[in-house]
């Protein structure tokens, strides 16, 4: 069996990992590795061919392989090693990575900090158990992104979309221009789980109608799909009886949620949150395993890549820092958690501030779409210490982030942040648009 | 007589996704309310009166380590034309080694815009890992 020293190795070559292993590198790890189990670095983004990516990183839009392209001549400009088509096969605490692939045999990296960035996968039909046949022609969005983008591949032509999540709205207007026809996308929430940009140039844009509150209650076909039975469900998620109909397809898509693809972590008992599917961080994205890291869709799913690059960067400084034992002790830890309105917060907990930072940056998802709200701090004694108005109104799908300094929560032993409408300025809202009338 | 029109306007520009209002005259947006930025106050004035998207699809590759090539139009084209291009797109075929930013089409359909190459591709056989 081979061996090698690094640094910082990153697990996972896509963005996280990149802007990880860059980071390592500026903050002055001198060996940094990243393993990627596919035949190239970028991860999904390689199959996400469409424009929108890179907006607040690079201030330009760009398609995700345009934006893959630039990470990947980053980081082999800066001199981070890549192992290509190399599985990792267990990371253990105290930094013993086994990996295995066609060039590099079986490997043991000793590694002084790991950053798992090992991205997230998506749900698939057993996670919503849509009850009917087993037929071909049932694939998830992502699946079917890459048979059309990279294989050459149109996984069918007359096509039902089963959720609104982002993939499953670029994959209609896609499938579309391929020459399928996209029929419906169904979600069963009462709001779309895409981003608004995305209903609109995806969807609006070609007609294709989306129906809220509507779930599949039949898959038919015996070889291949050939349609789906589809009924309205009530607030509480059930079926309303009698409205059932039926619609012809030879092909299914889902798009209903993605989930961090975490197993290396949960094999050496890192902490996870039984929300985001991820690990339990500090604002140095450390795990509750010394010298282990996650960030990017392997701690929590986002809807961003620019905001999966800053958080990985974070990440991969940290990890640098560790390798060079610069990072402060973890020891005294402050809880962080997600109170009334939210629905998640990472990183779930605060370790004491290293030398030179000000500020710690706080990721949230909203539990409902809400118009003009308020994000709120609390302190253990219950007074507000900090708070944001967000004017524009929140959303699930939105991921919601704020910077906040040190300073306001010094003294607090314990962080609670709450998320609740603005009344204040929906009753200013309101009185505008009657105005208007 | 010239009338104004007001159209919602849902930006598609950021993630932002402003919601906001156009009002038009004589073909013409005069006023716009709710855009917080340039570059949606220009999507705005386009919008209404001559909608323009980016088009991405994919070209055939010979001779390369994969087979597609992910192409963008360097500008948006007009709303009306986004098939057109993607079905002129689908009869082109372009050699590998290909860089990144390479014109692949010039002038799409007389519309003034150039398809560009979204990442490299390497010509055949494929590379080994580095290690």
């Amino acid at each position: 069996m081979r061996e090698a020293t690094y640094d910082v190795v990153a697990i996972g070559g896509g963005p996280a990992g990149m802007a990880a292993a860059l980071a390592a590198k500026e903050a002055g790890a001198e060996r940094v590795l990243i393993i990627e189990r596919d035949r190239e670095l970028g991860g999904i983004l390689q199959q996400c061919i469409h424009n929108g990516f890179g907006l607040t990183r690079f201030n330009e839009e760009l398609t995700g392989p345009a934006y893959a392209d630039r990470y990947i001549k980053m980081v082999g400009a800066a001199g981070v090693d890549a192992w290509l088509d190399c599985t990792v096969l267990a990371a253990e605490p105290g930094g013993a990575i086994t990996c295995v692939g066609p060039s590099t045999g079986l490997t043991t990296v000793k590694a002084k900090a790991v950053v798992h960035s090992m991205g997230c996968r998506e749900r698939t039909r057993g996670a919503i158990r849509i009850p009917g046949t087993r037929p071909a022609g049932v694939f998830t969005a992502g699946a079917a992104q890459r048979m059309v983008n990279m294989e050459g591949y149109l996984p069918g032509r007359d096509v039902v979309i089963v959720g609104s999540g982002d993939i499953g709205l670029i994959m209609a207007r896609r499938l579309t221009l391929e020459g399928a026809r996209v029929r419906a996308v169904f979600e069963i929430m009462p709001y779309s789980n895409g981003l608004t940009r995305n209903i609109v140039q995806c969807l609006q844009d070609f007609d294709i109608p989306l129906y809220l509150s509507h779930s599949v209650v039949a898959v038919h076909g015996h070889d291949r799909v050939t349609g789906v039975t589809v009924a309205e469900v009530d607030a509480d998620l059930r079926v309303r009886p009698g409205t059932e109909f039926d619609m012809a397809c030879d092909c299914v898509l889902l798009s209903i949620g993605l989930i961090p693809e975490n197993e290396l972590g949960k094999a050496i008992g890192i902490q996870s949150d039984r929300v985001t599917g991820g690990a339990v961080v500090d604002q140095y994205r450390q795990t509750s395993v010394p010298g282990f890291f996650a960030a990017g869709n392997v701690l929590h799913v986002h809807d961003l890549v620019d905001l999966v690059s800053e958080e990985s960067a974070a990440a991969g400084q940290s990890a640098a820092q560790f390798a060079r034992g610069l990072l402060p002790d973890s020891a005294r830890q402050r809880p962080v958690s997600a109170g009334p309105g939210l629905r998640s917060v990472v990183p779930q907990r605060l370790s004491p501030a290293a030398p030179g930072r000000f500020s710690a940056s706080f990721y949230f998802r909203a539990s409902r779409p809400m118009g003009p709200s308020i994000l709120t701090l609390r302190g253990d004694d219950g007074a507000v210490i900090w708070n944001r108005k967000l004017s524009k109104g929140v959303k699930p799908s939105e991921m919601i982030v704020a910077q906040i300094p040190y300073a306001r929560f010094a003294r607090a032993e314990a962080l609670e942040f709450a998320l609740a409408p603005d009344e204040a300025a929906e009753a200013e809202l309101k009185s505008k648009r009657e105005a208007k009338l | 007589m010239t009338t104004r029109t007001t159209h919602a306007i849902q930006c598609i520009c950021c993630p932002t996704s402003c919601l906001g209002e156009a009002d038009v005259e004589d073909g013409r947006v005069v006023e716009t309310r709710g855009l917080t930025c340039e570059v949606g106050e220009a999507y705005a004035a386009d919008e209404v009166v001559a909608p323009k998207r980016t088009v991405t699809t994919t070209v055939r590759v010979t001779g390369g380590k994969l087979h597609l090539l992910p192409v963008v139009s360097e500008r948006p084209v007009p709303k009306e034309a986004v098939r057109d291009c993607v079905r002129l797109l689908r009869g082109v075929e372009v050699a590998a080694p290909i860089e990144t930013g390479r014109v692949i089409v010039a002038d799409a359909l007389g519309l003034g815009v150039a398809f560009r190459a979204s990442r490299d591709i390497s010509a055949a056989p494929p590379q080994s890992a580095q290690v």
